[in-house]
């Protein structure tokens, strides 16, 4: 079979984030942890910034934890995790 | 119990069904794992596609799901499934190539309904928004400038892009037939409180119109007629008619599936046209319909980003051999971001007799809705109110006397009841 099994060229590199806005209450926690990927806009508008540089692995995960309802996810491939 | 030996397939590529996938894994499931996608993506996140990917924060691309890239499985992307055949346990593709399953999770989720006049929608300046290739496409559209954009039907999407388009300071008119925005979903009285907040924010609402045709001039949309006989230019048209679910390549297969999803059992197993399950396919996702538990057994397909994910882990654990014995039940919940305002849900509001203000002033803008039904809590709206959602859902799903005693803790005197004023 020489179709191409995966036609797209795979994840780009550096870290992965997603929130469950569902969750989400706005504490903003994660803004004040890694202010140049999250941001409240209006009331309680979380933006978050989906693909974040490697480099910056560090505020990423104290955002992350830094959550009081768990809501952020992160995958660093370079960690497996 | 799915054997090392056994292959898993699953038939979509989106939220529901990696999360499926990861979840397979996580139970144990070693064996081989084939990801089949129409479109030529990894998955990705569409909430931020109708937000940041269009006023151009966040590139599309950007979107690609954490979890995709330590996940083991093979993928196969960029061409649909088209027939299942549970007899040979195949799936064929598109592309003529035929994959076997053991176990097979249906998580093909739903596509945009189209504008029903084929040579109109495909006018340039026509959109739809429902994947990553249709955000990137809007936003190239919204950022060249454009004088005037229309956006045709009011439902969440709708709203997402008629707000997103004041705040890139482009004026936009929305057309709904029905009396309010988020009517069909929220009903008008509660539409009607968002749909000033709109209007204080420059969209023009035109509701209980219907746009009749589009007009075009070589090749490009100019201008969109109305059923009343008035008209406006417009050179972007944003199709927001809702979704349809893919459930077309079932067909033949003799699975219980039409265009309002593939029926489930209470456990995940997707039902026969006898009604009978077929315990190596399960679904999840946008395209499942199943009883849902809280709704005395209702049959719901939920376009939710939260059922998504929960549905599919079910499914996944339930196609590992690894799902204790319980019916899938997950509260619904939702979100929309319109603008920088955020609307909130738990719980299923169709079917309601009533609504109360439980908190805050819709004049403010800020404020929280309680659905009832038959003297029960059903559903809760929060807009720009969050922190009040949780204690919501409790009463939700509590099945807690409605109007809830006491929920209105700015308001001891008591909330006034509403008609919901649904269709």
């Amino acid at each position: 079979m020489s179709a191409p099994a995966d036609a797209s060229s795979g994840p780009p590199p550096g870290l992965r984030v997603s929130v469950d806005l569902n969750l989400c209450q706005a504490y903003a926690q994660c803004c004040y942890a890694a202010p140049r990927h999250f941001r409240i806009e209006g009331h309680e508008a979380l933006f978050y910034d989906p693909a974040p540089a490697a480099r910056d692995r560090a505020d990423i995960e104290r955002a992350r934890v830094a959550c009081p309802v768990q809501a952020i996810r992160v995958e660093d491939p370079e960690r497996g995790a | 119990m799915a054997q090392t030996s056994e292959r898993v397939l699953i038939v979509g590529a989106g939220l529901a069904a990696l999360r499926g996938a990861e979840a397979l894994r996580a139970a144990g499931f070693s064996g081989p794992l084939t990801i089949v996608g129409d479109e030529p993506h990894r998955p990705y996140d569409r909430p931020p596609l109708s937000k940041h990917v269009l006023t151009g924060v966040i590139p599309a691309e950007a979107t690609t799901l954490p979890g995709v890239g330590t996940l083991a499985a093979e993928w196969q992307l960029g061409s649909a499934a088209q027939r299942l055949d549970r007899q040979a346990r195949t799936v064929r593709l598109a592309d003529g190539r035929t994959l076997p399953y053991d176990r097979l999770l249906i998580a093909t989720g739903t596509r945009a309904r189209p504008w029903a006049n084929p040579h109109e929608g495909r006018l340039a300046g026509v959109f739809t928004l429902r994947g990553r290739d249709d955000a990137a496409a809007l936003r190239r559209a919204l950022a060249a400038g454009p004088k005037h954009v229309l956006v045709i039907g009011a439902g969440f999407i709708g709203c997402e892009v008629a707000s997103l388009c004041r705040q890139l300071d482009l004026p936009v008119t929305l057309v709904e037939p029905g009396p309010t925005p988020l009517g069909r979903v929220l009903g008008s009285t509660v539409g009607a409180f968002i749909g000033a907040i709109h209007e204080g924010h420059g969209v023009a609402l035109r509701c209980g119109r219907e746009v009749e045709w589009l007009e075009g001039r070589d090749g490009r949309l100019v201008r969109a007629h109305l059923v009343d006989g008035s008209s406006l230019a417009a050179d972007i048209a944003v199709i927001a008619l809702g979704a349809v679910r893919n459930t077309e390549w079932l067909d033949g297969s003799g699975l219980s599936a039409d265009p309002g999803g593939v029926d489930c059992d209470a456990r995940g197993h997707v039902l026969d046209s006898d009604g009978e399950p077929d315990p190596r396919v399960a679904a999840a996702g946008d395209v499942a319909r199943f009883p849902h538990p809280l709704y005395d057994g209702r049959r719901v397909a939920l376009e939710h980003w939260s059922h998504a994910v929960a549905q599919g882990v079910h499914a996944g654990r339930l196609l590992a051999g690894a799902e204790p014995e319980l019916p899938y039940g997950a509260l619904p919940t939702f979100w929309s971001m319109q603008g920088d305002l955020v609307v909130k849900s738990v719980g299923l509001t169709e079917g309601a007799d009533a609504v109360a203000i439980t908190q805050g002033d819709p004049a403010a803008g800020r404020f929280v809705a309680t659905y009832g039904r038959a003297g029960r809590c059903i559903a809760a709206v929060s807009v720009d109110s969050a922190r009040w959602l949780p204690t919501q859902a409790e009463l939700v799903a509590a099945r807690a006397p409605f109007p809830p005693r006491g929920a209105a803790t700015d308001r001891p005197e008591g909330v006034t009841v509403f008609e919901p004023g649904f269709p």
